[in-house]
């Protein structure tokens, strides 16, 4: 990843739009305490996302990538700073619009995939719909639906311990996908896919992404798969060290 | 999110962990098993030991001869001490009794005379026989389950008519029919006009193993029990009262017409003492709740030991679990939402469990009771009390947990280790 560092600019290009950002973070800092020692994860911060835009965030491992996902996924919250989804600040919401959000809004693929170890691939797939207020017809229906477009048709009923580990992942993308978010949030959505896979599956994404205007964030270590973005952002110590519009060819 | 969606839920959540959901289960039963089963023996004896003291005579009072005390203390002092200075009842005392206490329901001396030989043709039983007046089944709620009892005209001719105990009928004459039979008690020969209904080990002698007869009978024929100054000699005076509310009073009465009937100056000691049923029940009440005390506590830790049980699994889990409560809420989990599916997994788990549990317990007791050695006694309270804690458990243990996990941001949850 050297030679890609080097031929980057550091200025961060935005897309010059209009319509207000769908994701809007401005400083954000994350500090986990472990006991005595302070880890300074995020140290500021700020980037703008608008809707239908397809961005990578790389940067080595510690630098933050997790970390900045998560937050913008609502799923944890930041130290200091301000993060708008929708130009609501997230920290204000209750906890019934934060469960709204992440059921229907964002769709997130945990680097670790992060399945329900005790249920079959189907259970975990419709788990997001269950939450939606399907029946579970319905939501089994659809979540075969999703399974077989990720390939898993035929392991519907296996747990996640008799899974490989791409299959485990292609069960979590499955899960993010299934209720049909309009932004989609993979934390190295194709860590664990042999090449071919993984294209697959990022020709699903970049499917969605077209087809359906949806918005994805992806981080990924796969310079190819950044090189399909429209923007990298690259982490560096907690901080972005620089922000770059990728030029179609 | 409906309650049914939800409840479909935490049934999937259960069924997704068989293993954990059965120890739970397991800890239930063993806790509720126990409690239901050991209290149900405590309170089968504590009410055993009622009934018999009951049977004794309904509101009665008792008078017997020299000091004799009846204590509730430490085990130690526990019990009917041994008369201390004896002068003997005799039957004018009785006489002074009816004729000076007012509203009784009966006054009924008895001889008593222990070790009396009873035959019947080669049949030959040593039996404690009892000279009673016609009074004596009324006050001390002695049931004629064959023939009947004598009448006052018997008693006054002195007639040979003898009532048999339940037990004494069986040894003499087996399954044959005693009535009108003639049997020998000591040496003089009776006609058998009657036998009582079973009673059980009771007070003041087993009735059970005991032949009646006139009182004026008895004097004539078995003993003739004559004190120093004359008088005939009675063993003890049974007096009914005609209400419990009414008992203080008469024993009040009772005691002041035998210190006159004894002469006993103001400031000197009765000669006799005048017990109460409510003495009995008191004594009986705190040695049974000595031991539903003590069966309790073996309860207690039953439960305790299926509550350890039940948390262990809980507390096992609650690293799985919140990673659980994490992804849940990730994928649009409410709080709320969360709290219920666990509460319905607890109250489902106590419930089956529990259901099993009483149905052990009860089992257990019912085995117990049918060994015939201890009555048992399922009471609704025991239920309560053991399902209720398992469900304390559960809920503490399950829902504690639970709450702070669902409290957590959920990648905090989901990262939990
Ligand atoms: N829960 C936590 N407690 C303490 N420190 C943490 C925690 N999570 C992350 N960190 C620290 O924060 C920093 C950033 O972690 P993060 O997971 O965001 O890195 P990353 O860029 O995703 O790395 P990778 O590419 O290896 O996944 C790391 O130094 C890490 O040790
Ligand atoms: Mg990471």
């Amino acid at each position: 990843m050297g030679e890609l560092i080097t031929s980057y600019p550091t200025t961060s290009p935005e897309p010059q739009r209009d319509d207000p950002p769908i994701i809007e973070a401005k400083d954000l800092t994350k500090v986990y305490k472990m006991g005595e020692t302070e880890v300074h994860a995020l140290r500021g911060v700020s980037l703008r996302i608008w809707k239908g835009e397809m961005v990578s965030v790389i940067g080595q491992s510690g630098s933050g990538k997790s970390t900045l996902l998560a937050i913008l996924g609502a799923l944890d919250v930041p130290t200091s700073g301000s993060y708008k989804l929708d130009g609501r600040e997230v920290a204000s919401l209750n906890d019934d619009q934060l469960a709204e959000i992440r059921n229907q809004r964002i769709g997130f693929v945990f680097q670790k995939f992060n399945l329900l170890a005790r249920s079959t691939a189907l259970a975990n797939v419709a788990l997001p719909l269950a939450y939606a207020g399907l029946s579970s017809r319905e939501a089994n229906r659809r979540a075969t639906e999703m399974l077989k477009l990720v390939g898993l048709g035929d392991r519907l009923d296996h747990r996640p311990n008799q899974l490989s580990g791409g299959q485990q992942q292609r069960v979590a993308i499955a899960r993010a996908l299934v209720n049909q978010p309009s932004i989609i949030l993979a934390d190295e959505p194709t860590g664990n896919l042999d090449s071919a896979t993984g294209k697959e599956i990022m020709g699903l994404f970049q499917k969605l992404h077209r087809e359906r205007g949806i918005t994805l964030i992806v981080v990924t270590h796969d310079p190819n798969i950044a090189a399909q973005s429209e923007r990298i952002i690259r982490l560096k110590d907690g901080l972005i060290e620089y922000a770059e519009e990728v030029q179609t060819a | 999110m409906n309650f049914l969606r939800n409840f479909g839920i935490a049934i999937d959540a259960l069924l997704a962990n068989k293993l954990r959901s059965g120890l739970t289960m397991l800890g239930i039963i063993i806790g509720v098993a126990s409690v239901v089963a050991l209290l149900s023996i405590g309170n089968g004896v504590q009410q055993s030991i009622n009934s018999q003291i009951t049977s004794i005579g309904t509101n009665l009072v008792t008078v017997v001869p020299g000091q004799v005390r009846i204590t509730a203390g430490p085990p130690s002092s526990q019990g009917i001490r041994a008369p201390t200075q004896t002068r003997p009842l005799t039957d004018a005392d009785a006489d002074a009794i009816r004729a000076r206490v007012p509203n009784l329901l009966g006054v009924a001396p008895e001889l008593t005379v222990n070790n009396v030989t009873v035959a019947y043709q080669r049949e030959r039983i040593l039996i404690t026989a009892r000279g009673v007046t016609v009074d004596y089944n009324r006050v001390r709620n002695l049931e004629v389950a064959q023939g009947r009892w004598f009448e006052a005209a018997e008693d006054e001719r002195a007639s040979r008519v003898a009532i048999l105990g339940s037990e004494a009928a069986d040894a003499l004459f087996g399954g044959l029919n005693p009535i009108g039979q003639t049997i020998r008690v000591g040496n003089a020969p009776f006609t058998v006009i009657g036998v009582t209904q079973p009673v059980g080990v009771g007070f003041a002698g087993n009735p059970d193993t005991s032949v009646f007869v006139p009182l004026q009978t008895a004097y004539r024929t078995i003993s003739n029990a004559r004190t120093a100054s004359g008088a005939r000699r009675v063993s003890v005076i049974f007096i009914s009262a005609l209400s419990s509310e009414d008992i203080a009073r008469v024993e009040r009465d009772v005691t002041e017409v035998m210190r006159q009937q004894h002469g006993i100056r103001e400031g000197v000691e009765d000669d006799f003492t005048v017990l109460t049923q409510q003495q009995f029940l008191s004594i009986a009440g705190s040695i049974t709740g000595i031991l539903t005390l003590f069966l309790g506590a073996i309860a207690g830790i039953s439960l305790l030991v299926g509550g350890i049980g039940i948390m262990n699994i809980m507390l096992v889990s609650v690293t799985e679990r919140t990673m659980e409560i994490g992804l849940r809420k990730a994928v649009g989990a409410k709080k709320r939402t969360i709290l219920t599916q666990f509460l319905v997994e607890t109250i489902t788990l106590s419930l089956i469990g529990g259901t099993f549990g009483i149905l052990f317990g009860v089992g257990i007791a019912l085995l117990v009771g049918a060994t015939g050695i201890i009555t048992t006694t399922v009471t609704l309270d025991s239920i309560i009390l053991a399902v209720s804690f398992s469900l304390a458990v559960g809920l503490f243990f399950g829902i504690y947990p639970a709450n702070r996990a669902a409290s957590l941001q959920p990648i905090e949850a989901v990262r939990y280790e």
